[in-house]
């Protein structure tokens, strides 16, 4: 009964293949296109006022810089004080 | 002309170690001179696994250091002419080997040996940086495994831009090595098909390497699969993919040992 029983249980489990390779190509194509840059924060900051900084003169703190990220797309925020 | 070849993979256990010692081992075999050399510092294990834990004096660390000369280092291998291995350091800190000096060790093994084969530790951190750096050519090892073809994604990024070669605006020749592959459940649509995992990475195939009792037989003895059991499906596999990385054109199929059979009914087939 036992034998029987493991032969009716491999039958009824689907291949799970085709679902490991299409969570992967979802996935990656997400992961390839957004690469983690650990300091992709700093490194827009310090472009941000150094481009600014040619034309108005900036103190660096006055110069925000926010990455929100969400399912489909990542909104950059940038906030700068310019003196009156 | 000298080749430096890492061995890496992202995520640990599928197979890096065992590949490295049996790629070197087959290239040994082939007449090639060929130096392994271990890069995970303080758990290193291509010393085991190549049977040699006891003759370790000097390792990677003292010689980039210029603590002890690069042939002091070396430990011939004594069943294989032309194989060598150099240790990684047990129990220095990983920190200790500086790129620098690293740079001056891999230029010494470049003038004495054909392949200089690096084993990665898993990871991204700096131990597997440092062993990709100098690489003309990577072998990506990889299992028909969802976190594993992730890792290898990611691995592949890297080599892409964060080697010597990718900063000087060439290629790392890149090589995908999938291994622990059962034909017989990926036939039956359970585990990724070889083609899958080609496709997903875009990486061309070096080899399909079975899995197969014969891998943990060879390590228990500290032995290269290719030298402990030649015949062995994982050793013809290696094997194969020795002599693709010397250009040879050789297809591409699953060695199987007992399971032909079966394979053939229940529609297994090679990648």
């Amino acid at each position: 009964m036992i034998f029987f029983g493991l032969f009716k249980r491999r039958e009824t489990q689907p291949g799970t293949a085709p679902v490991a390779r299409e969570r992967l190509q979802v996935l990656l194509a997400h992961e390839r296109a957004s690469p983690r840059q650990p300091n992709l924060l700093g490194a827009l900051k310090e472009e941000i006022i150094e481009a600014i900084a040619r034309h108005v003169s900036v103190k660096p703190e006055a110069v925000k810089v926010k990455i929100e990220r969400r399912a489909a797309v990542s909104i950059l925020r940038i906030a700068v004080d310019i003196p009156a | 002309m000298a080749k430096v070849l890492v061995v890496t993979s992202g995520k640990g256990g599928v197979g890096k170690t065992t590949s490295t010692a049996a790629l070197g081992a087959a290239l040994a075999l082939q007449g090639q001179k060929v130096v392994v050399v271990d890069f995970d510092v303080g758990l290193r294990n291509l010393d085991l696994v190549m049977g040699a834990e006891r003759r370790v004096v000097y390792d990677l660390i003292n010689v980039a250091q210029g603590n002890a000369k690069l042939n002091q280092a070396l430990i011939r291998d004594k069943r294989v002419e032309n194989l060598a291995l150099l240790a990684a350091s047990q129990t220095r800190n990983k920190d200790a080997l500086s790129e620098k000096g690293l740079a001056r060790v891999i230029k010494e093994l470049r003038a004495q040996f054909d392949w200089v084969i690096c084993d990665s530790p898993a990871g991204i951190e700096r131990g597997a940086m440092l062993a990709m750096r100098h690489a003309d050519a990577a072998v990506i090892v990889a299992n028909p495994e969802v976190s594993s073809v992730r890792d290898s994604d990611r691995i592949i990024g890297l080599l892409d831009s964060k080697t010597e070669k990718a900063e000087r605006g060439e290629r790392v020749e890149k090589h995908l090595l999938i291994t622990r592959y059962d034909q017989a459940r990926a036939g039956r649509g359970e585990m990724l098909k070889t083609d899958d995992v080609i496709d997903i990475l875009s990486v061309p195939l070096l080899g399909i390497i079975p899995e197969s009792e014969q891998v943990l037989r060879a390590s228990n003895l500290g032995q290269p699969v290719t030298l402990a059991n030649p015949l062995s499906a994982p050793a013809r596999a290696y094997g194969d993919a020795a002599r693709r990385l010397l250009g040879e054109t050789i297809t591409i199929n699953v060695p199987n040992e007992r399971f032909n059979l079966l394979g053939r009914i229940f529609g297994g087939r090679a990648a």
